[in-house]
């Protein structure tokens, strides 16, 4: 059992990993949100759920049943929240992006009025 | 009615985070109850995040698919982003879409819009009325029908049925 729960933690680990990676080499900073995001959710739930089953006399598993449930509401708010503030006050899409619905929008209002 | 559902829905999901977060041990459960009980009565009306939320067998049904079906997604996001950022030549096409929804209800609002930053490529910038600007890491298309059936239905479905 011990063995199991730490091949789930060392997946969990190897996301976070990745997603740390991902942070590094995305060109700007909503790419980077989304690799941030998405691993860490993954990573941090392998992570306590490799604990959950590595340790599992010590019945922690319904504690960390509810860890995991505040990780899954809260990381995609906050990330959210960080992609909106950046959009507001107007940090660029990297020069790669094909299109910006949400500028285009923004810009048509400001002409309206 | 409403009231009396919405009281129950908030009573029940008290009480299963005091029997996850204690053991079902006697003196704990009766103590615990007395306390949701209370704060259930004191709290109820702004407990409106529950009052969206249908009652029905087949609603049942389908949030216990909806958690499949988003641990799915979860999973197939994390391989995506995973083999994205190892091929060395990044292959990223990315851009900011809108899409429309059909849901009413907030609560299902907010799953949705949650979900969809979990799954794969896409992160939720803005919320404006009908419509969510996403953030898509491989822009397909750039209609917003299409980048909505793309994205959107396949977790609307459940949800319409979830909260109506």
């Amino acid at each position: 059992m011990a063995v199991f729960g730490g091949i789930v933690t060392l997946i969990g680990s190897v996301f976070l990993l990745l997603g740390a990676l991902g942070i590094v080499r995305m060109p700007d900073v909503y790419n980077r949100m989304q690799a941030g995001t998405k691993a860490t959710t993954l990573g941090t739930l392998l992570f306590l759920t490799g604990i959950a089953i590595g340790q599992i006399e010590c019945m922690c598993i319904f504690r960390i049943l509810i860890l995991i449930l505040f990780i899954i509401f809260t990381n995609p708010i906050s990330s959210h929240a960080l992609a909106r503030a950046a959009h507001h006050i107007g940090i660029p899409l990297t020069d790669k992006s094909v299109t910006d619905a949400l500028a285009d929008d923004e810009s048509e209002k400001e002409g309206a009025v | 009615m409403k009231i009396f559902k919405q009281r129950i829905l908030l009573l029940l999901f008290l009480m299963l985070f005091w029997v996850l977060l204690t053991s079902l041990d006697r003196q704990e459960l009766i103590a615990g109850g007395v306390i949701v009980i209370l704060l259930t009565l004191v709290f109820f009306r702004r407990a409106a995040v529950f009052s969206d939320f249908q009652i029905t067998l087949k609603s049942l049904i389908y949030s216990i698919a909806y958690i499949f079906v988003f641990l799915a997604a979860l999973v197939r996001s994390n391989l995506d982003i995973a083999f994205r950022v190892l091929n060395p030549k990044l292959p990223i096409n990315p851009g900011i879409v809108k899409v429309k929804t059909s849901l009413n209800s907030k609560t299902g609002r907010l799953i949705l819009a949650n979900s969809i930053t979990l799954t794969p490529g896409t992160l939720t910038v803005e919320t404006k009325g009908d419509y969510y600007y996403i953030h898509w890491i491989d822009v397909s298309t750039q209609d917003v029908e299409q980048a909505s059936h793309e994205i959107v239905s396949k977790f609307e479905k459940y949800l319409e049925v979830m909260f109506g």
